[in-house]
């Protein structure tokens, strides 16, 4: 095994049905034709990287194995070269399993309401407009670094009660354990200790003073027996918002504004019809999901017809499932009003993400204020756009220049 | 005259994605959590029949039971 603090490095990819690697950079640029292959060849199918993982291929395979508890545990849920000890609290509820899970989840569930969500809109609103307040004269912009990353770190700051300005520190966390994470122990390891510090602070802040926020929220939040949470918990819960909250967000909407870019005809139907917008952003989410998540098999069984063995890791993919097109006709087209769209970009079963609706919103609001302020804009020819590698993906880099193509 | 619809949400399959509280708000209601149940017995007013159909195909937990009765 190789030293922790050393970045693997990964041979590419020659076969990818028996080899797959979702941190190659063929993966990153344009995973659909590679996730078409797979499918063709299996529901489901395995690499020997990551000391052994399964992929799902199929979004009925990959409903199976959401569902099942019993045999996928989400006590690891990002698939990487080391699979170290599993920390207790580690991001509950996402890491939590049956019976933990349900009790963890109910207790973030009330914040992240639809109607909660409602009385954040305003802010949100508002946020938008600065940020496009901040480059709308310059005549381009790079609307991932500048756009698309602020608005969700300044919607889940302004939950927790933290200061917005410290949007920075949040995303370099997040960029070390998500992306550097996968490959270099160490940048994990001191982006979650940074980050317990941090919120170690806010929490003590809190005890003498109580506060109007998700963190008080916590602190204040009791178990069945009636006794408050252990920091372990709040800490935990604090860190699976941020990382969760974040760059998620942030690529689903650089990945709408992309498309949006590439596509005059639905920029302008959007334009002419704003309410289509909510039904857009279902396709656009369906179309460009973000996050792959993972699970660790715990048991033998069969996932569609094939053997699964315990020892292995599972990338749930719910980017593929949603271009499956046994599911979905015209799966790798973008259909702004497709009608039925029981697409699976925030999971399925008991996983369901908790921010759905706060990410819901922030891409409505988001893609409104934007067309309505640019309506004409286009990819800048001299720049690059780069997609983020691993688990979550999005554009980081969106260079747009504002206008109509001469 | 079209037939009566009635709608239902199966509590145990609901995981609260509340796409259907979005398409149809008056068919259907959400409690505390997030998870959806149907407003009063599920009785799908006329005129309101499209929303009930389309809820249930929205439902990524296939949760929702169209009854025509």
């Amino acid at each position: 095994m190789s030293d922790v603090s050393q970045p693997a490095a990964h041979p590419p990819v020659t076969d990818w049905v028996h080899d797959f690697d979702h941190t190659d950079p063929q993966w990153t640029d344009d995973p659909f034709p590679i996730w078409e292959e797979l499918r063709a060849s299996s529901p489901v199918v395995h690499t020997e990287r990551f000391l052994g993982c399964y992929m799902p291929t199929t979004y009925e395979a990959v409903r199976e194995i959401a569902n099942d508890t019993e045999h996928f545990s989400s006590r690891r849920i990002i698939v990487r070269d080391v699979r170290p000890e599993v920390a207790r609290n580690a991001a509950p509820p996402i890491t939590s399993d049956p019976p933990v899970h349900k009790p963890a989840k109910q207790l973030l569930l009330p914040p992240f309401t639809p109607d909660a969500m409602k009385k954040l809109e305003p802010r949100m609103r508002a946020i938008c407009n600065e940020l496009i307040d901040g480059f709308i004269a310059d005549g381009k912009v790079d609307a991932a670094a500048r756009y698309s990353k602020y608005i969700p770190v300044q919607a889940i700051a302004h939950m927790l009660g933290i200061p917005e300005s410290d949007s920075d520190l949040f995303i370099n966390w997040i960029h070390m354990i998500l992306e550097l994470g996968i490959k270099d122990e160490s940048k994990l390891l001191q982006a979650v200790q940074e980050m317990s510090a941090y919120f170690s602070a806010h929490i003590e802040e809190r005890k003498n003073k109580p506060t109007n926020d998700l963190i008080s929220y916590l602190m204040n939040a009791r178990d069945k027996e009636g006794n408050p949470l252990e920091d372990s918990h709040v800490l935990g819960s604090l860190r699976l918002l941020l990382i969760a909250g974040i760059d998620t967000t942030w690529s689903a909407i650089g990945s709408s504004l992309w498309h949006l870019a590439r596509t005059p005809a639905d920029r302008e139907r959007l334009i002419a019809e704003p309410a289509l917008i909510p039904t857009a952003v279902e396709e656009l989410l369906r179309a460009y999901s973000p996050v792959t998540m993972a699970r660790e098999v715990v048991g033998e069984t069969t996932i569609s017809g094939c053997p699964v063995k315990p020892g292995n890791m599972v990338l749930l993919s719910f980017p593929a499932a949603n271009r499956d097109p046994k599911m979905f006709p015209d799966a790798d087209k973008v259909v702004i009003d497709r009608r039925e769209n029981r697409h699976a970009a925030f999971g399925l079963g008991i996983h369901r993400c908790v921010g759905s609706n706060l990410a819901r919103m922030e891409m409505q609001v988001a893609l409104e204020e934007w067309l309505k302020r640019i309506p004409d804009f286009r990819l800048d020819p001299a720049g690059t756009v780069t997609w983020s590698q691993g688990t979550v993906r999005g554009p980081r880099q969106l260079p747009f220049l504002f206008g109509k193509a001469m | 005259m079209a037939e009566r619809l009635k709608v239902y949400v199966d509590p145990d399959k609901c995981q609260g994605h509340a796409r259907c509280k979005a398409l149809a708000p008056d068919l259907f209601e959400l409690d505390e959590y997030g998870n959806a149940h149907e407003a009063g017995d599920g009785t799908v007013p006329p005129g309101l029949e499209d929303k009930a159909w389309l809820a249930k195909s929205n439902c990524p937990e296939i949760a929702i039971d169209v009854i025509e009765e």
